[in-house]
């Protein structure tokens, strides 16, 4: 099936929130901290604007507790007096005109006396620039497997490495926004936003309203990538606080530069192996430390931790692990969800460090993942019993073998030793990815979902999961179609409105498609068997039951229901951090073919190939999508994405400078699909694809540089500067030796 | 600080004529008005997305007497007795290819990208000196990795 809403996005008729109809509103605006730690001592208000015709919001006009109710209760709507990072919101101003609002803003002046601000992540930070307990944590986490350090004691080759990945922006190309207004008692916040519950959780919580006063729309939303997790709770809390005060329709959209400066960002992280390894390549023992940068609170950092630290052992086989987590607070712009979660920053050390152990070893990286792969019946880092029957081995052949790694790298000594600028190289990353809530986060979620009969009938799916560009909306149909024989025109979704339809859970882990499309078929049979029907009851019956039901029933409402259940056998346990971290794993080889101009230090990826096992691909359009899209989000991690930042903020916040790919920066991306059915995923099989293309591609770039130059890169991007700089030492040496 | 930047006053109110989609239009302005905000806020026209304002991404892209270019770029005095499309000019029924390819997903930057792709297929000798990618890289995607988008632009051209 063709993308449901693909022809009113091709023609411009899909209405973002920036788009939508709105009478007599006021543009919203938000006046930011100059500064990344201190006490608000002053807030100037310009002689140069006739303030009486501004609505001005500030923390006292905040009914409810001050607090973006997230997983702790520490990060205010608006700076109470005191800042912990640049650009946190400390006043809102409104104004008919969108100018005026930009003037305004302009003209205020926040001033704050100056703290020591904590910057950097990676090292122990002087008294003075402590502000969270007694050391900056935030979270610390620790998995613990077999007996590390008498392992390592024992190990006949110990390689160690430490591997740095820096901030990504999302640039999602709808910039965030929210408008709110009053109808009659109910506040109305329609947004771009991936997770309509919790922009409600927030809005009741800080504007201390229940939820028959709270209303939230997601309106079609232009990319998320997680960016649209957690933030926009802020700026519909702020739109709303404007649109209360003012009485007004609110309208608040921001800018790319204050997109690019003030929301949240992928989590820098350093992570430092110590692996102990048999003199063929058998891991015998894995050390791990990871480190991110939280930044000024807490936001999601503890669960992007959690699952940063349970994929950073890698898909291997090793009875010895232990990995070490700690997010850090400093006074950066908090950092928030981003595709993948924590684990593309893992998985890029961890298999940038096969490379660098293979390379010590001076065995093959192919051989040595081959040998170290997880079989059936082995386990993971957190002790979770693998036995889904995919042959791993097997996904990494079918990339070796579609990319024409080994004839390839044949082509490439010939080609290195006699090109005067250029050198090419291949480089591989074998990487996995656990889809849905954490642990026992699924089951704590309580996910519900329902399908309505219509009284023409058809039916309609009411679910909180939201269409951002995945393909919600399609794969939806889809389910609900097939599983009640249904044409899908006779499908709708439900607009996701926090007043109709259920908490069917938030749009981010890789879960919509695995756990919710497992609800739209639970709610469809639950459906036919409130009609009465036999489960074998399909199409036209099933359209003529729902339609005498309505007959016999006129106006009483027809719906399933569904709600999330365990699969049996999933046991985790959060204290010692063991057992089933998640219900299933995808399982991917991706190998990237780069060409290295020693000129310029430039990196193109020339050629890239992408094998995964996710299961059963329900809409093969979509999921090949999905990867190419994620592949391309990684080559730009890999290569040209760096945020630079000068006392806390990001300097580069714009796209003319911070650089994502274009068309040409970028080859055809090759994707292949192994299916191997997920026996709970949704339609018969699916499990998470989301994000598992965003765990691949910087690692195997990255091996392919190392390939091409003999250069050592273990800090992304890896843009020109910085292999120059790598190379140059590497030459220095050389001359040194001559 | 920018004080003098336009607080809409009568004042300093022009007046510009232009020919949108086929049909003569007369919009009263501020001098810095940008086309791409009079197309949106006062003509209606919310086809055409802004992305980042700066002419990089591409998603603004109308034509100017046929030409794409980055409506957040130009000031709409600039378009007076000239011609302005927008993606609510094009015939959705000749959009079919990039339905079928996977040229759109979460669609900011779509209306631009098929603005764009539109201009390469009826210029079709533009392909002996470039490649689709390279015409296209002036049209910023985060989701499809560019694929989609191309596959649909030679569907459309008939090259498969």
């Amino acid at each position: 099936m063709r993308r449901r809403e693909a022809l009113a996005k091709l023609t411009g008729r899909e209405q973002y929130v920036d788009d939508l109809p709105l009478e007599g509103f006021l543009w919203g605006m938000t006046v930011r901290s100059p500064a990344p730690r201190g006490r608000v001592t002053a807030v100037r208000f310009g002689k140069d604007v006739d303030w009486s015709q501004f609505v001005v919001v500030d923390h006292r006009d905040i009914p409810g507790p001050n607090v973006v109710a997230l997983i702790e209760e520490d990060q205010p709507v608006l700076a109470a007096g005191y800042v912990r990072h640049v650009h946190e919101p400390v006043l809102l101003v409104a104004h008919a005109s969108r100018e005026a609002a930009r003037r305004a803003v302009r003209s205020i002046e926040v001033v704050v006396e100056a703290e020591p601000p904590a910057l950097d992540f990676r090292v122990v930070a002087p008294a003075e620039q402590i502000q969270y307990g007694p050391d900056n944590v935030l979270k610390r986490l620790k998995i613990e497997k077999g007996d590390v350090e008498r392992a390592l004691a024992r190990a006949p080759v110990v390689v160690s490495g430490t591997y740095e990945t820096g901030a990504q922006e999302h640039v999602y190309l709808e910039t965030q926004g929210m408008i709110a207004y009053l109808e009659d008692d109910v506040l109305v916040v329609k947004g771009s936003m991936q997770c309509p519950y919790y922009v409600l959780k927030a809005l009741q919580h800080a504007l201390a309203r229940d939820e028959t006063r709270v209303r939230v729309v997601q309106t079609p939303t232009g990319g998320g990538f997680g960016g649209k997790e957690e933030f926009p709770s802020h700026i519909a809390l702020h739109a709303a606080l404007l649109a209360l005060k003012s009485g007004r329709p609110v309208k608040l959209i921001y800018d790319r530069g204050e997109d690019m400066a003030a929301t949240t960002k992928r989590h820098p992280a350093l992570v430092r192996h110590r692996t102990g390894l048999s003199r063929d390549g058998r891991l015998l023992a894995q050390d791990v430390e990871v480190v991110i940068d939280g930044g000024a609170y807490v936001t999601l950092s503890p669960v992007v931790l959690s699952r940063a630290i349970i994929h950073a052992a890698g898909p291997y086989a090793c009875e010895h692990v232990r990995i070490q987590g700690r997010a850090m607070f400093t006074n950066a712009v908090p950092f928030g969800a981003f595709r993948g979660f924590g684990a593309p920053q893992t998985q890029f050390a961890g298999e940038r460090h096969m490379d660098v152990v293979a390379r010590t070893l001076a065995v093959d990286p192919v051989e040595l993942r081959r040998v170290n792969l997880l079989k059936d019946g082995q386990t993971t880092a957190t002790g979770q019993v693998i036995r889904d029957s995919t042959d791993r081995v097997a996904v990494m052949e079918r990339a070796l073998e579609l990319s024409r790694y080994r004839e390839k790298q044949g082509e490439h000594t010939a080609f290195n030793a006699t090109h005067e600028t250029l050198r090419r190289g291949m480089g591989l990353a074998t990487f996995f990815h656990g889809a849905g809530f954490t642990g026992g986060g699924e089951v704590a979620l309580k996910s519900r979902l329902r399908v309505a009969g219509r009284a023409d009938g058809g039916v309609e799916v009411l679910s909180a999961n939201i269409e951002m560009g995945q393909g919600t909306l399609t794969v939806f149909t889809e389910l609900a179609a097939a599983r009640l024989g249904l044409d899908p025109d006779d499908v709708t979704i439900a607009e996701a409105d926090t007043s109709r339809v259920p908490n069917s859970g938030p749009t981010v882990a890789s879960r919509t498609t695995m756990i919710v499309g497992g609800l739209v078929e639970r709610a469809a049979d639950d459906l036919r068997r409130r009609l009465g029907l036999d489960h074998s009851a399909r199409g036209a019956d099933v359209k003529q039951a729902i339609r005498r039901w309505h007959l016999e029933h006129p106006a009483e409402p027809l719906f399933g229901e569904a709600a999330y259940e365990k699969p049996p056998g999933i046991e985790w346990d959060d204290k010692s951090y063991r057992g089933d971290a998640y219900g299933a794993f995808a399982w991917a080889a991706y190998v990237a073919e780069v060409e290295v101009d020693l000129r310029t230090c430039a990196t193109r990826v020339i050629d890239f190939t992408a094998v995964q096992e996710v299961g059963k691909v329900l809409n093969p359009t979509l999921a090949r999508g999905q990867v190419q899209g994620g592949v391309v989000q990684g080559i730009g991690w890999a290569l040209m994405e760096e945020c630079t930042w000068q006392d806390g903020a990001m300097a580069n916040n714009q796209l003319t400078n911070y650089l994502i790919p274009t068309s040409d920066d970028v080859p055809s991306i090759r994707v292949a699909f192994i299916e191997n059915p997920y026996p709970h995923g949704g339609g018969g099989g699916a499990k998470g694809l989301g994000e598992l293309p965003i765990d691949g591609p910087a690692p195997a770039i990255v091996n392919a540089v190392a390939a091409a130059t003999g250069a050592d890169p273990r800090t992304i991007p890896v843009t020109p500067e910085r292999l120059m700089e790598l190379m140059e030492i590497a030459d220095f040496g050389l001359r040194n030796a001559d | 600080m920018s004080s003098q930047s336009a607080i809409p006053n009568p004042q300093s109110a022009i007046s510009v004529t232009f020919t949108l989609n086929g049909s003569s239009v007369t919009v009263e302005i501020d001098p810095a008005d940008r086309l791409l905000d009079t197309l949106r806020y006062r003509l209606g026209l919310t086809g055409t997305k802004e992305g980042c304002g700066e002419g990089e991404c591409g998603a603004c892209t109308v034509y100017l007497d046929g030409v794409p270019v980055n409506s957040c770029l130009i000031p709409t005095y600039q378009v007076r007795d000239r011609k302005v499309e927008t993606i609510e000019s094009l015939d959705p029924r000749a959009l079919e290819a990039f339905e079928r390819c996977g040229a759109t997903q979460c669609g900011a930057c779509t209306p631009g990208v098929v603005m764009t792709a539109w201009w390469i297929r009826g210029h079709p000798d533009l392909l002996r000196t470039h490649t689709i990618r390279e015409l296209m890289a002036g049209n910023l995607c985060r989701c499809t990795g560019y694929d989609g988008i191309v596959d649909s632009i030679k569907e459309a051209l008939g090259e498969r």
